[in-house]
């Protein structure tokens, strides 16, 4: 079978290219799952876990807001964030929560605290990969 | 005539400006060789988001959205992307020229960076709003700047909003430009990088014969989140542009600085020579005409 060419783009850098046989996306309205030959389609991301499989070997990747193009032989990926699993560190991550999750019990302007959301919502996206695997 | 130790001295002065200006050039071209790579990194990035818009335009009436609409302007904003620090040649002095020919009435600035800031307040302009923003440049500390522009046009305070920074041409050349980002002019997007015009016209005509697109959740849905990202994106892209810029400039202008230094030192060492080449002459001469006078 045809296999799908998938890459995952943040302004600073290409974070990920190579082929897959199945991609699920975090979507708006749950996950999505990309086959070969999906017909074209564009759609928005939510922070979340992306999953690449690739001859059954399966590869992680948290991903932030964004959007995702399809067409039938490819999958690209926009988003602001992009880190593979074995580059979350699970430290680091947990502190930016708590620092997160303390700023967001003041007294905020709202758009501040949209922009604490979602940097919230990226962490758990990490932890959750994380987790999951262990 | 000038004595020797003064010329001395002198020389060592200049040789040690040298020095300092040398440097500031490496550091200068280190820094540009990351800036102009960071920009051509976010290059696929800004392919697949045209592909994407070119997509959208195709299935929607742009003009529904408010980022798009086009009003009477009575007050304009331009945000000014000048550098922190000076030595740069004349970058500042160019983008403070432009932003001098703007109607004062009515337009508001928001700066980014210490020489626009002190460059505008001697010009009496009005600045609203000053962001500093680290080198490099991260789209993380973009955002908040180009939130506050967003907010500024819709909520109808100002009905334009441009960016005035020196766009990266190359090394030599870096050109002070004004360019409209709200409201967005038209929804496909025009580029200004080498390169990727041309690639990106072969790329949309081919799509737009292309298969339809299905849009989740839906084609408004995506477009109103894709617009904010969109200029988010392009304002990215002028920072990066502008941080290049900033870089090459100085680069240029100390790698004068030195070469006018080394010209300086040239020219004092042929002086030196020539004062304690004299003073010597003169010396043999008292000795010969004592000589002269004693036999």
């Amino acid at each position: 079978m045809a296999k799908l060419k998938i890459e995952i783009l943040t302004p600073e850098k290409t974070a990920f290219t190579g082929e897959a046989d199945l991609v699920v996306l975090p979507g708006v309205d749950g996950e999505i799952g990309i086959l070969p030959q999906h017909i074209p389609l564009v759609t928005k991301i939510i922070p979340g876990e992306l999953m690449i499989s690739n001859n059954s070997k399966q590869e992680f990747l948290a991903v932030g807001d964004g959007f995702a193009e399809i067409t039938g032989y490819s999958v690209s990926v926009l988003t602001d964030m992009a880190i593979e699993e074995s580059e979350i560190d699970t430290n680091a991550v947990e502190k930016a929560l708590q620092r997160a999750e303390q700023a967001m019990s003041e007294k905020l302007p709202p758009d501040e605290k949209a922009a604490l959301e979602a940097a919230i919502s990226k962490s758990l996206a990490q932890l959750n990969l994380k987790r999951r695997r262990i | 005539m000038p004595n020797t130790r003064e010329i001395r001295r002198r020389i060592k002065s200049v040789k040690s400006t040298a020095q300092i200006t040398k440097a500031m050039q490496m550091v200068a071209a280190a820094k540009m060789r990351g800036a102009q790579q960071t920009a051509l990194a976010g290059r696929p990035y800004a392919i697949i988001l045209n592909r994407t818009m070119v997509q959208i335009s195709r299935h929607t009436d742009g003009a529904l959205h408010p980022l798009l609409e086009e009003r009477p302007i009575k007050k304009s904003l331009v945000v000014l992307v000048s550098t922190d620090r000076g030595l740069c040649g004349p970058l500042n002095t160019n983008l403070l020229r432009e932003a001098a020919q703007l109607d004062a009435q009515s337009t508001d600035f928001v700066v980014i960076g210490r020489k626009g800031r002190t460059g505008l307040k001697r010009l009496g302009r009005q600045i609203i709003a000053d962001f500093e923003l680290k080198d490099p440049a991260s789209f993380r500390d973009a955002k908040p700047i180009i939130k506050f522009c967003t907010d500024c046009f819709l909520n109808g305070s100002h009905d334009a909003v441009s960016i005035l920074y020196p766009r990266f041409r190359n090394t030599l050349s870096q050109e002070p430009i004004n360019q409209q980002l709200l409201p967005i002019a038209s929804i496909i997007p025009p580029s200004d990088e080498k390169g990727l015009s041309a690639l990106e016209t072969v790329i949309s005509q081919e799509e737009m014969t292309g298969p339809e697109f299905i849009f989740e959740p839906s084609v408004h849905d995506v477009l109103s989140s894709l617009l904010p990202h969109y200029i988010n994106y392009c304002f990215f892209q002028m920072i990066l542009s502008a941080r290049a810029s900033e870089h090459s400039a100085r680069m240029v202008a100390m790698k004068n600085a030195t070469d006018n230094a080394k010209e300086l030192i040239k020219r004092l060492t042929l002086e030196y020579n020539k004062v304690r080449q004299a003073s010597i002459t003169n010396e043999i001469l008292e000795i010969s005409s004592a000589q002269l006078a004693m036999s």
